[in-house]
């Protein structure tokens, strides 16, 4: 058979249900954005308006959420860094194969324990007669019940594996003798960190932030259950689906404008190519 | 080797200890309250009892909300596992204008955030095809499914095939077979655990999944993190979500543990 009869007789089915189905739902959602909703009927009408992408800078309401959105995301990226990197040195170099095998099963496993599974964990954690303040009653302070910082931790726990088990491996691939090199010249443990692992980790640590950014700037069901009056992007996108279709749209637009924001810059530090 | 003075290894096998510790604690929290006697979750637990699992195996709305996701799981990870594996040759096999972007589409429906991918469906689904007179119903979830699913296949699959050689290949149509015979005896056997391993992948995806599935369910259609979310919302029997979530993360471990043996090299396989 001839390739090109042979190409496309394996690209038809799979770009005849993606561009078909998928695409052309996520254009029909772009072209929506800009339709009319009839105030008085609230009926929605083909047309050509802006007003939808206005409301979300002028509506106070709308513009603080998406920046408490995106605060909200790169607050989550950050703690995963944070947690990840220590880990990640440890498991390589400071704990044994048979600890080292265990971790890393470890922290894979809660990756696979159900989406809603941990966020009622979570929730059964931090409510008000729960877990977390009963063991800090002793101290006599209670935690931060449901909020926009139980959002940031809930987040952390649910998107941690996608930063933990890309930098573990690749702190586990950095050559022993580069450790040697940087001791035997003079340098304390945490000078070599900085120096020598931590610059050669960023593509890991970028790709996983790639994740745990973009996965907490879509999600909402996190802020609707341990977030008390919590809202984000995604809470508004779900509750005018129906009401006010139009603004709905131009509101999905929002955290995906955000992704391709963070993924330009992020290229252009030459991160992409390595992954 | 990196050295450590012992306070900075103890410094760090308590980060390690906390993290481990926040990601497990919530977890057996959610274990424990199962056996709990009260309606709702309490810490600590004073009063056991089996009588939230008794009720969760009787319950009629559970068993219909298992079975819808199962029959949800089942028929994306039968869309994703003939689209994944055709995408997947396609991109080992050829190359051609605008492959990248081919692979950019596969990877897309997991990559844009799930409300996104739910609003835009359910548009579709409610205000072009409704009008026009066609119902998707309970389609509308497997399509939906199906389409976030296929990457799940297509990478286990194409990452597989890369390392094959394209010697057997070679060798069984000199020898005069059919290139369907050559697919069937020769090919597939070499890629059928990544195969199977994208599918089982597939399948959990599917199960989990809650956020398309809340835009594109048919009315009064529960799947099983549907059936959840809704008795979340409804604090008065908390504790029979509770033996339900339980189940939940015993299950997850099982297709996880069998992936990896199947998804690992013959080779290396100890």
């Amino acid at each position: 058979m001839n390739r090109r009869a042979h190409l496309g007789a394996l690209l038809a089915l799979p770009m005849f249900w993606l561009i078909g189905i998928y695409i052309f739902s996520l254009v029909m959602l772009l072209v929506t954005a800009f339709w009319i909703t009839d105030p008085f009927t609230s009926k929605v009408k083909p047309g050509f308006t802006l007003r939808n992408f206005e409301q979300i800078i002028a509506n106070p309401a709308y513009f603080s959420t998406s920046m408490r959105t995106l605060g909200i995301a790169l607050a989550v990226t950050i703690l995963c860094i944070l947690i990840s990197i220590p880990l990640g040195i440890f498991m390589a170099k400071v704990a044994g194969p048979k600890m080292r095998a265990l971790l890393a099963v470890a922290i894979t496993l809660p990756l696979w324990a159900g989406y809603l599974v941990k966020i009622l964990a979570m929730r059964i954690t931090f409510t008000e007669e729960g877990f977390f303040n009963w063991a800090l009653s002793p101290f006599g302070i209670s935690g931060p019940g449901f909020s926009a910082f139980t959002v940031v931790l809930t987040l952390t726990y649910l998107w941690l594996p996608y930063m933990a088990v890309p930098v573990y491996t690749a702190i586990r691939q950095l050559p022993p003798n580069l450790f040697d090199a940087s001791a035997d010249l003079g340098a304390g443990a945490w000078h070599t960190i900085r120096t020598v692992v931590l610059p050669l980790i960023r593509p890991a640590i970028i790709a996983g932030s790639i994740f745990t950014f973009s996965l907490s700037l879509g999600d909402y069901i996190v802020a609707k259950f341990v977030g008390g009056s919590t809202q984000m992007i995604g809470s508004i996108i779900a509750s005018n689906i129906n009401l006010n279709p139009p603004i709905a749209a131009a509101f999905a637009l929002v955290p995906i404008a955000f992704v391709v924001i963070y993924l330009v810059s992020v290229q252009r530090t030459g991160a992409l190519e390595r992954m | 080797m990196l050295r450590l003075s012992l306070a900075a290894k103890i410094g760090l096998g308590a980060i390690v200890a906390v993290a481990l510790a926040f990601m497990y604690v919530p977890l057996f929290l959610v274990v424990f309250n199962s056996f709990n006697e009260a309606r709702i979750a309490t810490w600590p637990v004073t009063d056991f009892s089996l009588q939230w699992w008794g009720k969760a195996f009787t319950s009629e709305p559970i068993r219909a909300a298992i079975l819808n996701s199962v029959i949800v799981g089942l028929g994306a990870t039968a869309v994703a596992l003939v689209l994944g594996t055709l995408v997947a040759f396609a991109l080992q096999r050829f190359t051609f204008f605008g492959k990248q972007s081919v692979n950019l589409l596969v990877v897309l429906p997991i990559a844009l955030p799930g409300v996104v991918t739910g609003v835009a469906l359910n548009n579709t689904y409610n205000q072009i095809l409704e009008p026009i007179g066609i119902q998707v119903g309970y389609f509308g979830m497997i399509i939906a499914h199906g389409t976030f699913c296929i990457v799940m296949v297509f990478n286990n699959v194409l990452a597989r095939l890369r390392r094959l050689s394209p010697n057997v290949e070679e060798a069984s149509r000199d020898l005069g077979a059919t290139p369907w015979q050559t697919f069937r005896l020769v090919t597939f056997p070499q890629f059928r655990s990544a195969f199977v391993a994208g599918g089982i992948l597939a399948f959990a995806l599917s199960f989990d999944e809650v956020v398309v599935t809340i835009f594109t369910a048919p009315p009064g259609v529960d799947t099983l993190p549907l059936w959840i979310m809704n008795q979340m919302a409804r604090p008065n029997e908390a504790s029979l979500v509770n033996v339900v979530a339980t189940v939940v993360i015993l299950a997850s471990f099982i297709p996880v543990w069998v992936s990896q043996r199947l998804s690992r090299d013959p080779a290396d396989r100890d």
